[in-house]
């Protein structure tokens, strides 16, 4: 029984995309694809435990989600007479594999198309590509259901009305869609990675696990594109220290504090693995790949003091010429500490001043500069600043410990 | 002259088929006659997207420019020779679509 | 398929089309337009002030002078083009904001 469900489990992370895409380029009709999916699934969950799984659970799922489909259809047809019955054959021989893999791929250049806010093409890509139900998504982004529920179906009806393309983009559009595609996804592993909410749990595996599970689908559709490996190279070399980045007691620790035995040995293998393959590539890397390489220095190093600091210092120079964004320069700036020691750093940090004002971690990171030059009395002034701005609840935790580690006149006894 | 005949709704598709055969002769007549140049109902604001191009890269926002309950849910363009012409014209076509209609004419 | 492309225009800005960066060129632009079967209609409205609202839904017509929404911004003239699908739609429409040099709201119409 348990057996079935975990089997129903697997199945539906395994081939709910691939039905939704095959249904879509059928019927042409996100809204049909989705809803016929899931009436599938609903009737593999109270039939499979009595009946037994099929031997081809994926094809069984299409065929009975085709039905479904056909159902709501000639349903409707009764109705409106707009639909063509033309359209409704229940006897087409099923699609070979391949083209179905590529309708996976149109699927996501659908969710993500830049006509849709990111926020939609999050819970878009969530519904359609990664299988998660509307309540799952809008717990997930702190989103009342009714109006997640809305988002998604705003977004199918502008899909139809306005005809966004079902179709992976041309060659000369696809670098930039593709990077769109990834966007989202970076956008999901962060905010399992770092929950910005006061509300939540400040990791949330469901979301860096998806994430991960819907870049590999990409991997294994475009293998040859380097920022996709790039990306997931990162999100497995981030996610591999994903225990040991909270303390039993809810705190953060960070990267010098970890204790580097309980990362996840298999995940950064791989991670390095890709970026090996990236480097052997000799194509010149961009911002993910050069944040993958990053966490590849990082995770190399067996103690936080065999870190090479100046190959770290060195790609985020590389990064700064890829993206000269203020954040980037901030996290520069905390290797320079390590290389040439917090003055030199910390000039840099303070010309970021005005662009990075509202910012936790430009504050977090002065702090730490000023804290390591014996400035206590500005270190503190950094740390209430940046406590006041950070929303996610183990980072507020090892900010205040920090702070009141502090030595001075206001230390608590 | 030419002008054009924006449908004011709150909501889009909405005509029913009574209003619809109405338009349908509407447009039949003023074809014949030589003032149609183009009619057609819009999809609702929702499915708009804004495009702003002129900083070298092009920047899509989803949704109408404004939001407002009131939106432009259809449009006509017609020909008319003279300012009269088009008010007779425009008046009736309130008429048979069951809207209010805003007239401005073209350059 | 048909999308309405509408010039957002600013009372505020007055920077005429060709006068933008040398890119202004409305006129080519539309030419290119029709010869590639794109163009079915494209006009420069008048100022809003030589807008009425008509309303003939009852007994008698009401004519109203002015716009029936006073704003900053406002529709200053109009594209409508036949598209296949909505790259194509956006990909003219981004040509179209940069030779006129202004935001344009890209709308399908409802397809028949």
């Amino acid at each position: 029984m348990s057996d079935v469900r975990e089997t129903i489990t697997r199945v539906h992370h395994e081939e709910w995309a691939r039905v939704v895409a095959s249904l879509t380029k059928r019927f042409g009709d996100l809204d049909v694809a989705e809803e016929a999916a899931a009436e599938a699934f609903a009737t593999a969950v109270e039939r499979w435990p009595d009946v037994g799984v099929p031997p081809n659970p994926g094809a069984w799922l299409t065929t009975t989600a085709n039905r479904k489909a056909i159902d709501r259809l000639r349903r409707e047809n009764k109705r409106d007479d707009k639909h063509k019955e033309a359209q409704m054959s229940y006897d087409d021989p099923p699609e070979p594999l391949g083209v179905i893999d590529d309708e996976r791929l149109r699927l996501i250049f659908t969710c993500c198309h830049p006509a849709l806010s990111m926020e939609t093409r999050v819970a878009l890509t969530l519904r359609m590509v990664g299988g998660l139900t509307v309540p799952e998504i809008a717990r997930a982004f702190l989103v009342q259901e009714t109006a997640m529920g809305q988002r998604i179906t705003r977004a199918k009806a502008k899909i139809k009305a306005a005809r966004i393309p079902y179709r992976v983009p041309d060659t000369e559009d696809l670098p930039r869609r593709v990077s769109g595609v990834l966007t989202v996804l970076f956008i999901v592993f962060n905010e399992g990675y770092l929950a910005t909410g006061p509300d939540t749990d400040p990791v949330r595996h469901e979301l860096t696990s998806e994430a991960i599970r819907l870049t590999r689908l990409i991997r294994a559709l475009m293998p040859d594109d380097g920022e996709v490996a790039g990306l997931l190279a990162l999100m497995l070399l981030t996610e591999a220290r994903r225990t040991a980045r909270v303390s039993a007691s809810g705190e953060l620790v960070s990267l010098d504090e970890q204790d580097r035995g309980s990362w996840d040995a298999a995940m950064v293998a791989e991670g390095h693995r890709l970026v090996r393959e990236r480097l052997a590539a000799g194509v010149a890397p961009g911002r993910y790949q050069i944040l993958a390489a990053i966490n590849a220095v990082h995770t190399s190093a067996r103690d936080v003091r065999d870190t090479d600091w100046s190959q770290v210092v060195a790609l985020y120079g590389q990064l700064v010429r890829v993206d000269p964004s203020p954040i980037v320069e901030l996290n520069r700036a905390i290797a320079v500490a390590e290389l040439d020691g917090p003055e030199v750093a910390l000039a840099t940090v303070d010309r970021l001043s005005e662009k990075l004002d509202g910012y936790h971690a430009f504050h977090a990171t002065r702090a730490d500069l000023l804290r390591r030059m014996g400035q206590s009395q500005q270190a503190r002034a950094a740390y209430d600043k940046a406590i006041e701005l950070a929303g996610n609840t183990a980072e507020t935790a090892y900010l205040t410990r920090r702070r009141d580690q502090l030595a001075g006149p206001s230390k608590p006894s | 002259m030419q002008f054009l005949v924006s449908v004011l709704d709150d909501k889009t598709n909405s005509a029913t088929p009574e209003e619809m055969t109405a338009i349908t002769a509407f447009n039949e007549r003023i074809i014949a006659d030589g003032n149609w140049v183009f009619a057609g109902g819009l999809a609702a604001p929702s499915a708009a997207t804004v495009v702003d191009n002129r900083a070298g890269e092009a920047i899509f926002t989803d949704g109408p420019y404004l939001e407002s309950k009131e939106y432009i849910a259809g449009l006509w363009i017609m020909q008319a020779d003279d300012l009269d012409a088009a008010r007779d014209l425009v008046t009736e076509a309130s008429k048979v679509c069951n809207r209010r209609l805003e007239v401005r004419p073209f350059l | 398929m048909q999308y309405l492309i509408s010039v957002l225009d600013d009372e505020s800005d007055e920077s005429t089309a060709d006068a933008a960066d040398g890119s202004g060129d409305v006129d080519a632009f539309n030419e290119r337009l029709r010869a590639d079967g794109y163009l079915v209609f494209v006009a420069g409205l008048d100022s809003p002030a030589t807008a009425a609202v008509v309303d003939n839904r009852g007994d008698a017509a009401i004519f109203t002078d002015g716009p029936y929404v006073e704003s900053k911004e406002y529709l200053g003239g109009l594209w409508i083009v036949e598209a296949p699908d909505l790259d194509v739609a956006l990909k003219l429409a981004a040509e179209a904001s940069r030779v006129c040099n202004r935001k344009l709201e890209v709308r399908p119409f409802v397809d028949e």
